[in-house]
């Protein structure tokens, strides 16, 4: 059975949603942290050293993944909605190979720079 | 023996029958090599199963009436090859998704067509007719716009194809919308900022999120997707000038 | 209501998107060799540009987030919309909120 939502249009829909959904659930956790530097700064620093963890980084990654996804995504629903169709099939679904070429990008320098 | 072996060779046909859902029935049609998935289902209408009930018109792919789920997408029966679809001799049909059921693979379009009335695509003419017909440049920006979207035949396939049909009852839907966008685009109707207003009410062109579904699946290649995009962008505009 | 949450969560979203980028380029940059509370505020406290910076982002963030969850809470949850406005309106609070007293954190401006 062909799935109808296999098209690239309907996969920059679900990233943007899911990954919108995973950064909505992890900010509360971030703001917490952030909110350690508040009289409890041995914590935080107590913190910074468990998420040097392998894991913990590659949970980080994938969030700063995630977040560049969002926002590639989210710009080319803005030009879809703002600016000029120039054909009536004009979705930039090129956007969507390069929204995730460059969170990809962005993914290996934070990769790299954590390494 | 080589022949009659050819002879025999057979497409399996699952039909969903009655009214529940994951009630199928195989049945097996010859193989040609040239039919489509109306004809199969004709077929076995005529030849197998008399009690099959489903709808056709014209069979030439021009009046939208034969749409169904053919191995899980939405299309024109009519204009679907089977050789183009069937997956190892295998196709199932059912009825179009988001509508409900009547039988076998008949749906009702009644919320289909109320959801068109709803979003504001019902035409108010400003002259009378002793006045010449209007004038619409056909090169115009406006016209364009519209020209682009006309050509729905209500077929009720992106209604069909949409997740966000099928998640929220009040959505208005893509066909609905994209007729209400050529309204809005044209400038002989008597209250473009009625068309918004409508266009937006309820669970409207804002629900949509661009899942794109409908532009994929639409058998005359429109894009309810732009037309949809163009009013989000104008209800937005209207609404930041305070035109609520 | 609807016309109103789209408005606000399609300007949001324009407003945020260089604080986006600036926010992961201050991560690529800030997480080489290792990430000390000390080195992060170091930068913030005090920073008459990351203190502004953050408010927005936070308050833009309060405004954006449960806009979109609204959305999927009706679609996927099947929640009324009703239930959903309250849910994320509550949401969006409990965001602002934490979003501003971490802001205040790194800003050292409470302690």
């Amino acid at each position: 059975m062909k799935s109808p939502r296999n098209h690239r249009a309907y996969w920059a829909f679900l990233g943007h949603r899911l990954s919108g959904l995973a950064l909505g659930v992890f900010l509360p956790a971030h703001f917490y942290v952030l909110g350690l530097a508040l009289e409890q700064q041995a914590r935080m620093d107590a913190f910074l050293k468990f998420a040097d963890m392998g894991a913990v980084k590659f949970g980080e990654w994938g969030l700063v993944l995630l977040l560049s996804i969002h926002m590639c995504f989210g710009l080319r629903l803005l030009a879809l909605e703002l600016l000029p169709w120039s054909t009536t099939r004009d979705a930039r679904l090129s956007w969507i190979s390069w929204g995730g070429v460059l969170s990809l990008c962005v993914g290996v320098i934070f990769a790299l720079g954590v390494i | 023996m080589e022949a009659t072996k050819a002879a025999q060779r057979t497409l399996k046909v699952r039909i969903a029958r009655g009214t529940e859902d994951g009630n199928f029935t195989t049945y097996e049609v010859p193989w040609r090599e040239n039919q489509t998935v109306l004809d199969v289902v004709t077929e076995v209408q005529r030849r197998i199963e008399p009690t099959l009930s489903y709808r056709f018109a014209c069979r030439v792919g021009v009046c939208g009436s034969c749409a169904m789920t053919v191995n899980g997408k939405p299309r024109w029966t009519c204009r679907t090859h089977v050789s183009r679809v069937e997956e190892d001799g295998v196709i199932v049909i059912e009825p179009l998704r988001n509508m409900p059921r009547i039988k076998d693979l008949v749906v009702d379009m009644s919320e289909f067509f109320d959801k068109w009335k709803k979003a504001g695509s019902t035409f108010v003419g400003t002259a009378t007719r002793h006045e010449p017909p209007a004038a619409v440049s056909p090169t115009s920006k406006k016209r364009k716009m519209a020209d682009a979207a006309i050509e729905c035949i209500n077929c009720g396939v992106c209604y069909a194809s949409c997740d966000v049909v099928a998640w929220d009852k009040e959505y208005l839907g893509p066909a609905a919308l994209n007729r209400a966008w050529t309204l809005f685009n044209d400038e002989r109707h008597a209250d473009p900022k009625d068309v918004l207003k409508k266009a937006t009410s309820g669970s409207g062109c804002n629900s949509c999120h661009t899942q794109g579904n409908c532009m994929t699946h639409c058998p005359v290649s429109l894009s309810p997707t732009g037309s949809i995009a163009g009013l989000k962008k104008n209800a937005l505009l209207q609404f930041l000038k305070g035109g609520d | 209501m609807e016309q109103r949450l789209f408005a606000l969560q399609r300007l949001s979203a324009m407003v945020m998107a260089p604080f986006v980028l600036v926010h992961l380029g201050i991560i690529l940059y800030a997480v080489r060799g290792g990430l000390t509370a000390a080195e992060i505020l170091a930068r913030t406290q005090g920073s008459l540009f990351w203190i502004p910076f953050y408010s927005l982002f936070v308050i833009s963030v309060a405004v954006h987030v449960p806009i979109g969850l609204r959305n999927i809470l009706i679609e996927w949850a099947r929640l009324s919309r009703g239930a959903a406005s309250v849910c994320c309106f509550l949401f969006g609070l409990l965001l602002l909120s934490m979003g501003l007293r971490a802001v205040a954190a790194v800003g050292g401006l409470l302690s």
